[in-house]
């Protein structure tokens, strides 16, 4: 029971930095109706802005811990919502009107863009960095002295998360933005008759789901501790399943989604086998979508002539 | 008239210039936002795990002036060119000539391919290179059959290629069948898988689809890594028997080939001997392709390339159409991956990652989706290109993904040739507005 609520615990941790991955698919597919395939490539780039950025505040000499990750978290946010921008920029909008398998082949470059990029500018090493929030809680001391744990870098993951998703439901149920991208979602032409910049909205989609994958970049960096130029590819493909599985174009599914990969990832660690972790996650890719296309909580989409 | 045109062309032009100059200063701007903490900054892990940083400010401001001078040029050549895009470029009698170039393009390739080993009998480097080629062009032409001419995206294509290879290490170092049985094997286990595959996901549109080849790819990859019983996991099969000529062993015993017809053994008999074999593969999996257009199974491929809704009112069966080309390109797929296995004597998974799965799909891409000389000309430069860059190892993949977006932006039908379908009509046919008005077309 011990071991169950520890491991549940791990999942829901992981299930979150997947799910604010899978946010930037959701949004993307819902508004342009594309998968960004050089997502997770942007999360492995917030990863790294969020490591430099690190250790040069590190450097200057700060060394109050919540002052630092906090500036930590706005550069990174910042910067990578600015690769998010350039991808759309320099890759998608010209193809907006192409046929229909183009912006996925150019996603897919950029993605190799991205990765090799980083690989370049950063070498191939995986990059380490050291505890930096410690500490934590003993839940429950079990028999066998096995302890359930909740350490503080597992608040700190769901908190952020949490906080996260509550300014972004705010973003868009409240905001002029939002009501932009729930129109562009629904119909881009008329939205653009009613003098929604369309453009613009699109782009603002990229610049917030790229901040958002770079916050779970920088959750990820601290709560394994190291990065590397190839964590972007794998990640992707798991943010892409929850967001399938929660129901692509749907926000709390895709949040919903992530717990649940998360969740099945670990429970799958745990009790059947470390090795065959991916082919759970991506066999659940495939099952849902044959039994299940429209996920959790999507709707049926509706093809027109 | 003319001259007030060309004068007020002349104005917008010079008007431009500051225009031009705002937009690269924005552009370097945001690349220096960019490339600031990735270039600017090198991190690197030290010997006791420590992380130790040191800045590379010469490389940023080399290139945020790179993106300032680029963009000026980009600008540039998009007024002069106008938006017009490519196509006025060629005027007409080139385009004319360029075609009937084409026409003899292909035969004239074909009888140079014909005769590779024996101009180049001497140069094992070139063979070997010519037979990687060859390989390549194979699965160019496979992965053809599904993305150029059905139109699916199919990601995971190299996990067939993987069925393939493996099914033929595994048979032969296990049971001893010997290369000719084992090959159509390999194909129909490949091809069996892929109906395996296609026949619960062909329902999905067309980015769903990609996606679960995708995962599927990496499912087969990941399976073959762990499965160590079977695969050897990491470390692979090795010891593969070498292909023989229909049962005749292409060594230097006294049944060889070469002692049978009774001339001296020389080791680069095998290499034009699988030169040979991969070519009579790849020109089998283009005779079959050009044929199977012609039939009714093909026309319907092409039909659903172009419109699936339409397919469908049409009354072809769009799950079949699509199973049989999704196992014809895996059957091909599983003929090349036997090749593979033959060829290199050893296999293991590091040879069928995402990466080999893109670069076919990027071949075919640029090859002109359908267009085979198209495709056997972009796997020649694709792999020549990155034989000559071979120092380059990281900065290959990372021109290959730019090249890869360009060429969408560019010509996203394809730089070198592009296939438009067999049969289309030559006439487009107006109709009336009166005829399709609600509730009367």
């Amino acid at each position: 029971m011990d071991y169950f609520a520890q491991q549940l615990i791990n999942g829901l941790v992981l299930g979150s930095i997947y799910g604010l991955i899978a946010i930037g698919y959701t949004m993307v597919y819902g508004i342009v109706g594309m998968i960004n395939f050089a997502h997770g490539d942007i999360f492995m780039i917030g990863g790294f802005i969020a490591l430099i950025s690190f250790l040069l505040l590190v450097s200057l000499g700060l060394t109050a811990i919540p002052l630092i990750l906090l500036l930590v978290l706005l550069v990174a946010m910042a910067v990578t919502a600015l690769y998010g921008w350039t991808v759309e920029r320099i890759a998608y909008r010209p193809l907006r009107h192409s046929f229909r398998l183009a912006p996925m082949l150019s996603a897919i470059g950029m993605s190799f863009v991205l990765t090799n990029y980083s690989q370049v500018a950063q070498g191939a090493r995986v990059k380490p960095v050291p505890p930096i929030i410690t500490g934590g809680y003993t839940l429950h001391e079990g028999a066998e002295g096995f302890a359930v744990r909740l350490s503080n870098m597992q608040i700190m993951v769901v908190s952020v998360t949490i906080v996260l998703l509550a300014m972004f439901t705010w973003l868009v149920s409240r905001t002029r933005l939002g009501r932009d991208m729930r129109a562009c979602e629904q119909d881009q032409t008329m939205a653009a008759l009613l003098g929604v910049d369309v453009d613009r909205t699109i782009s603002m989609t990229f610049v917030i789901g790229a901040a958002l994958a770079s916050v779970a970049g920088m959750m990820y960096l601290l709560y394994y501790g190291q990065v590397d130029f190839f964590m972007g590819f794998v990640a992707g493909i798991k943010a892409f399943t929850a967001a399938v599985l929660g129901g692509i174009g749907s926000l709390p599914g895709a949040v919903l989604g992530g717990l649940a990969i998360g969740l099945i990832e670990t429970f799958w660690s745990a009790y059947f086998s470390v090795e065959y972790k991916d082919v759970a996650a991506f066999s659940i890719l495939i099952i849902v979508l044959i039994f299940m296309p429209t996920g959790l909580l999507g709707r049926p989409e509706v093809e027109k002539v | 008239m003319t001259a007030l045109s060309t004068e007020t062309t002349q104005a917008s032009r010079t008007a431009a210039i500051p225009f031009i100059l705002k937009k690269a200063f924005l552009s370097a701007c945001v690349a220096l936002v960019l490339f600031s903490l990735m270039i600017g900054i090198r991190t690197e892990a030290g010997p006791d795990g420590q992380l130790t940083w040191w800045t590379r400010l010469g490389d940023l401001a080399s290139i945020v002036g790179l993106v300032f001078g680029g963009s000026i040029v980009v600008e540039l050549l998009r007024q002069w060119i106008g938006p017009t895009g490519a196509e006025k470029l060629v005027p007409a009698p080139v385009q004319r000539s360029l075609s009937l170039a084409g026409r003899f393009l292909g035969p004239a390739l074909l009888v140079f391919t014909l005769l590779v080993p024996v101009i180049f009998y001497n140069q094992r480097y070139i063979l070997d290179l010519a037979i990687l080629v060859l390989t390549y062009v194979m699965l160019g032409w496979g992965l053809n059959v599904v993305v150029g001419l059905a139109g699916l995206l199919d990601l995971g294509y190299v996990a067939f290629y993987a069925v393939g290879a493996y099914s033929y290490a595994l048979l032969a170092t296990n049971f001893g069948w010997s290369f000719w049985v084992c090959l159509p094997l390999a194909g129909m286990l490949a091809a069996i898988w892929g109906a395996m595959l296609g026949f619960p996901v062909l329902r999905l549109r067309g980015d769903y689809l990609a996606i679960v080849t995708l995962a599927f790819g990496e499912i087969i990859r990941l399976v073959i890594l762990n499965w160590q019983d079977l695969t050897g996991g990491p470390n692979g099969v090795s010891g593969i028997p070498r292909p023989s000529f229909f049962g005749i062993p292409l060594d230097n015993s006294d049944d060889g080939l070469a002692a049978k017809l009774g001339i001296e053994y020389s080791p680069t008999h095998r290499i034009v001997f699988l030169f040979y074999l991969i070519l009579a593969l790849a020109l089998l999996t283009n005779w079959v392709t050009i044929r199977l257009r012609r039939l009714p199974i093909g026309r319907a491929w092409e039909a659903l390339r172009e419109d699936e809704v339409a397919c469908r009112a049409l009354g072809i069966n769009t799950t079949t159409t699509k199973l049989t080309a999704f196992a014809t390109g895996a059957m091909f797929g599983g003929f090349a991956g036997a090749f593979f296995a033959t060829r290199q004597g050893f296999i293991s998974p590091e040879s069928f990652t995402f990466q080999e799965s893109a670069l076919v799909l990027a071949i075919v891409v640029l090859g002109g989706m359908g267009s085979q000389l198209g495709v056997a000309l972009a796997a020649l430069t694709m792999i020549g290109g990155f034989e000559l860059f071979r120092g380059l190892e990281t900065y290959r993949m990372l021109v290959f993904g730019m090249a890869m977006v360009l060429i969408m932006i560019w010509r996203p039908r394809g730089i070198i040739g592009h296939r438009a379908p067999t049969v289309y009509l030559t006439k487009a046919q107006a109709i009336s507005s009166d005829l399709v008005k609600e509730g009367h077309g």
